[in-house]
C-alpha cells in the first residue's frame, strides 16, 4: 500500500508530501504519525506541502487533525511550503487551520521548530 | 414596411441641397453648432456626408430594412460617429439628435411636392419615418456599444493599475490598496501578493489600506481571506494606514480582526517589520 516516508531528523520528525494527497492516504498518514511520535518521542513535527498542487476540504482538514493530534502527544507541528493556490483554496473553503503555525520554507520551518521546542 | 416611390426618391435627389440647408439650420437651432468639443464647419461635413449616404442608401435600397447591403456604407459612417461621439463625451440623446434633427426638413420636403395625393404623402412619411427611426435607433446602439467599450477598457487597467507589489526591504513587501475592494480586485491582489512572498522569500507582508475609502464588513472579510492566505503560506501580515474614522467604523460594526496586527500608517509598520527580523534603523 501506498505510504507517505516519515523521516528522523533529531528530536523532530520531518513528513514531505510529494504525491497528491487522497482520503485513505492522509488517514494512513495521520495513523502513522502518531506511531512515530509515541515511538521517537519527537518533540516536533515539520510537514513539507510544497508539491502539492491540489488541498481538498478533507485533507485540509486532516492537516488540522494531525497538528491538534500532535500538539496532545507534545509535539509542534509546522507546515511549510504551501502554495498560493493551495492557500487561497483552502481561505475560500473556509479551512483557516488556526491552532497549525505556517513557514515559507523547511529552513525556516525548521528554525521556527527549535525556537519553538527551546522556549517550550 | 411601405415601399418609397419613385416620385419621393426624385424629390429627395433634386432637393439635396436645400435639405441639407435645412438640416443645419435645425441642427444650429437645437445648440449643436455651438459646442466646443467639434467645430460648426466639421458637423457641417458630417451632415454633407451623412445626406448623400442617405440618398444613395434609399435609391439603392429602398424600402427594404436598413440592415440590408445598401445601406452598409451609411452604416459605417453612423458607427464610426458614434464612436467619435462617445469618445468626446456626447451624450446619447444629442448623438441621436443628429439623425431625428433630420425629421422636420424631410418632412417638410414631402408635404410641399406630394400636397396634390395626400394618401400617398401620409404613405411616404411613414416609410420615410421608419427609415430615420431605424437609423436613430442603429446610432445610439453603436454610442452604447462605444461607451461600454471605453468601460470595460477602463476598467481593465483600474484593475491593473491599483495592485503594485513593491519591496520595501530584504524579507518585506509591501501592498498599497487603493480604491474599493471588491472581490474581483481581492481576488487579483491575493494573487498578485502571494506569488510574489513565493518568489522573494519574504516573511513579511505590509497591506497598507490608506488609499481605501471605506471598510465595510464586506472589505473587512476580504482583508481577513488575504490575511489568512498569507498566514496559511507561512508569512507574517501587518495592515497599516488604518485611518481614524476607518477605525470607528470597525469598531462600530463590531468586525473582528482577529488578532491581526495594525499600525496607523505605513512607517509605523516598516518599524515593527524590520524589528520582527532583527533589523534597528540607527543614525550615521
Amino acid at each position: 500500500m501506498e505510504r507517505i516516508p516519515i523521516l528522523r531528523m533529531g528530536e523532530f520528525l520531518l513528513v514531505t508530501i510529494q504525491v497528491d494527497m487522497h482520503d485513505q492516504l492522509a488517514l494512513t498518514l495521520q495513523e502513522d504519525l502518531g506511531e512515530r511520535i509515541s515511538a521517537t518521542s519527537a518533540r516536533g513535527v515539520l510537514i513539507d506541502i510544497s508539491a502539492l498542487d491540489i488541498v481538498d476540504s478533507f485533507t485540509g482538514r486532516m492537516i488540522g487533525t494531525i497538528s491538534a493530534q500532535s500538539r496532545i502527544m507534545d509535539a509542534h507541528t509546522v507546515l511549510v511550503g504551501m502554495q498560493p493556490e493551495v492557500a487561497i483554496t483552502l481561505v475560500e473553503l473556509g479551512l483557516t487551520l488556526p491552532g497549525v503555525s505556517t513557514a515559507l520554507d523547511v529552513e525556516r520551518g525548521m528554525k521556527l521548530l527549535s525556537a519553538r521546542v527551546a522556549n517550550a | 414596411m411601405a415601399e418609397l416611390q419613385q416620385r419621393t426618391l426624385d424629390a429627395l435627389q433634386k432637393n439635396e441641397g436645400w435639405l441639407l440647408q435645412a438640416w443645419n439650420v435645425d441642427l444650429a437651432g437645437s445648440g449643436a453648432d455651438q459646442d466646443r468639443r467639434m467645430s460648426a464647419e466639421e458637423l457641417g461635413q458630417q451632415t454633407a456626408d451623412f445626406l448623400q449616404l442617405l440618398v444613395k442608401g434609399v435609391r439603392q435600397g429602398g424600402g427594404a430594412g436598413i440592415t440590408d447591403e445598401a445601406w452598409a456604407a451609411a452604416r459605417g459612417f453612423l458607427e464610426k460617429l458614434s464612436r467619435s461621439r462617445a469618445l468626446q463625451g456626447f451624450e446619447s440623446q444629442h448623438t441621436a439628435n443628429f439623425i431625428f434633427s433630420l425629421k422636420r426638413p424631410l418632412f417638410t420636403l414631402l408635404q410641399r411636392d406630394l400636397s396634390d395625393d395626400p394618401r400617398l404623402l401620409a404613405e411616404q412619411l411613414w416609410a420615410i419615418s421608419e427609415i430615420l427611426d431605424m437609423l436613430g435607433l442603429f446610432t445610439v446602439a453603436s454610442f452604447q456599444k462605444s461607451r461600454e467599450e471605453v468601460i470595460r477598457r477602463q476598467q481593465e487597467e483600474l484593475l491593473e493599475l491599483s495592485t503594485p507589489v513593491v519591496k520595501l526591504w530584504d524579507g518585506v513587501l509591501a501592498l498599497p490598496m487603493i480604491g474599493t475592494l471588491d472581490s474581483q480586485r481581492t481576488q487579483v491582489v491575493m494573487e498578485s501578493l502571494l506569488e510574489r512572498i513565493v518568489e522573494t522569500g519574504s516573511e513579511i507582508a505590509i497591506i497598507d489600506i490608506t488609499g481605501v475609502p471605506t471598510v465595510d464588513t464586506l472589505v473587512a472579510q476580504h482583508l481577513l481571506k488575504t490575511v489568512t492566505a498569507i498566514r496559511l503560506m507561512g508569512a507574517d501580515c501587518i495592515i497599516s494606514g488604518v485611518r481614524p474614522q476607518i477605525a470607528q467604523t470597525i469598531v462600530h460594526l463590531g468586525l473582528d480582526l482577529q488578532g491581526i496586527v495594525t499600525k496607523a500608517n505605513l512607517a509605523d509598520a516598516l518599524a515593527l517589520a524590520l524589528k520582527r527580523t532583527g533589523l534597528s534603523v540607527v543614525k550615521a
